[in-house]
């Protein structure tokens, strides 16, 4: 592994989006769009964007850059570019962080703009301080970024890639405790929702939004982080230099 | 020490054997031309040689190292048939990327740029280039850097004749600075331009020859011909190897000596002494048999 090719990596992903300033757009701002709607449709119900704002705001980043993330590796594999980097001196694991890196950044300044419409035009209430739902979208953009990398080492199709999110996001969404609290749920589907990475984010959602401090926290994080990382040293390991 | 040397190669794609016991010898500093119709194996055989490809058997050694190791993504440099090129950026964004990741100095791009003459769209993203403009990008990519093996499949497919000619004087350039090239190609009037042809056909090498033995063994005077000529030869073979026993004329060609290029041969007259030659003077058709 080499950092300059990291970086390298990471800017020249950064500078193929430039050159796409509609996808720009659409990255950073759909996702406030979509909790604005949300808000709306609540508007009249006291409470229940309060409720619902926060594990959305863990939601739409996570959707975003798993899609954006495997659709551009996918990209890349399929025009021939994987193959030549492939006979060059980058490690895999450079070009993984390096596609890591960009669309971390991107999921950033997604999470930022998001949360600031959240919290400032839809009247969000958080008990927690802002940062740290701040801090969650970046994780959960980050932990999207990384299944997606692994997502499209098992897609052949940008088409196939596509179905991937239903199989891959939905039941994380649906089983993650926002429709209804993971305690609740049948056993085996309770003992499900543990093994997956998205439950976690929006405990630690449910947990800044109600003032919760330290390990309430930050010890979900840390496994919403613990999973990132094992999905890009997947994403590295599935890499193969040499295909048939 | 050749520059590329395949021993025993076995490529499966599917189901299908693509080669069962490939050998050949590619010696260094030449322009190899690999030849043959489409689907005959020249970019499995280019893959192979550039360590992308999954191989069942055998060895591939590339200037003296194990095919796709470490310590030649520096020195081997490979331009797939499709144009491989990031669309979306322009043809100075492209290059700089590369010549990063090989660690060719920020002069080297636009070096390559004027060689494939494209300095006036150096700012023009790729997709808005024509498929013949995108083809030499991705063909200055391969010349960044200095390295000793290029491969290039097809990188003047699609391009008009006097582009072609401009391109082969580049590809003459960099072999006499010592570069070795493989280059293959179905266009037949290029093969008079290499130094040593490979002609393949469904998986095996049915000449390993020079331009001049190739027409002159074939009795005819345009590589078109020959190259039928060879086919044809090699399918009546085939044919007669069926009727025996399981042919082993397969590939004999590696372990055949090269003929000697036009330059060789030229050499040696000039210095009969110099340092042994590794090959014999008279250039045997590496065919073995002639035709019936």
């Amino acid at each position: 592994m080499n950092g300059m090719l990291t970086l390298a990596t990471a800017g020249r992903v950064l500078r193929q989006l430039s050159h796409d300033p509609r996808s720009i757009v659409l990255m950073l701002v759909a996702p406030s769009l979509l909790v604005g709607l949300f808000a709306w449709l609540f508007s009249d119900q006291e409470g229940v964007f309060d409720q619902f704002g926060g594990p959305i705001l863990a939601l739409f980043p996570f959707i975003v850059m798993f899609l954006i993330t495997s659709i551009t590796t996918l990209r890349e594999r399929r025009s021939g570019t994987l193959e030549r980097l492939m006979t060059t001196p980058i490690a895999k694991a450079d070009f993984i962080l390096g596609y890591g890196l960009a669309f971390g950044l991107m999921a950033t300044l997604q999470a930022v703009i998001t949360v600031t419409f959240a919290v400032w035009v839809c009247g969000l209430e958080v008990e927690g301080p802002l940062w740290q739902l701040g801090l969650v979208a970046v994780v959960d953009a980050i932990l999207g970024t990384a299944l997606g990398l692994l997502a499209s080492a098992f897609a052949r199709t940008e088409f196939q890639a596509v179905q991937f999110m239903p199989l891959i996001v939905f039941p994380q969404i649906i089983l993650g405790g926002l429709f209804m609290p993971r305690e609740d749920m049948p056993e085996a589907l309770y003992q499900i929702s543990k093994v997956l990475p998205l439950s976690y984010a929006i405990d630690t959602i449910n947990a800044v939004t109600a003032g919760d401090e330290g390990w309430d926290v930050f010890g979900p994080l840390l496994v919403v982080v613990a999973f990132a990382v094992g999905a890009l040293i997947l994403a590295s390991l599935t890499l193969r230099r040499r295909t048939a | 020490m050749d520059a590329v040397s395949v021993r025993d190669l076995h490529v499966r794609r599917g189901k299908t054997e693509v080669f069962t016991a490939l050998d050949l010898d590619i010696p260094r500093g030449q322009i190899t031309g690999l030849l043959g119709p489409s689907g005959c194996g020249k970019t499995t055989l280019m893959r192979a040689i550039v360590g992308v490809q999954k191989i069942a058997d055998g060895t591939v050694t590339v200037l003296g190292e194990p095919g796709g190791s470490r310590a030649l993504r520096r020195r081997v440099a490979y331009d797939t048939q499709a144009a491989s090129v990031y669309g979306d950026l322009t043809i100075q964004q492209n290059l700089r990327y590369f010549a990063r990741l090989v660690g060719a100095r920020h002069s080297d791009v636009d070096r390559v740029i004027e060689q494939v003459g494209l300095a006036d769209q150096r700012d023009q993203t790729i997709d808005s280039l024509s498929g013949g403009q995108e083809s030499r990008v991705s063909l200055a990519v391969a010349m960044l850097g200095a390295p000793e093996l290029l491969v290039l499949d097809e990188p003047t497919v699609g391009l008009d004749p006097l582009l072609r000619a401009e391109l082969w004087e580049v590809f003459r350039g960099l072999a006499d600075a010592g570069a070795t090239l493989i280059v293959s190609s179905h266009v037949m009037d290029e093969a008079l331009r290499c130094d040593r042809l490979v002609l393949m056909r469904a998986g095996r090498i049915i000449a390993d020859t020079t331009p001049d033995v190739l027409l002159a063994d074939t009795g005819t005077t345009d590589p078109d011909a020959a190259f039928l000529a060879l086919i044809e030869r090699d399918a009546r073979q085939q044919a007669r190897g069926r009727d025996q026993a399981d042919g082993s004329q397969a590939s004999a060609d590696a372990a055949e000596p090269h003929p000697l290029t036009r330059r060789e041969a030229r050499e040696q007259a000039e210095h009969p002494h110099s340092p042994a030659p590794e090959r014999p003077p008279v250039a045997p058709s590496s065919d073995g048999e002639s035709a019936p």
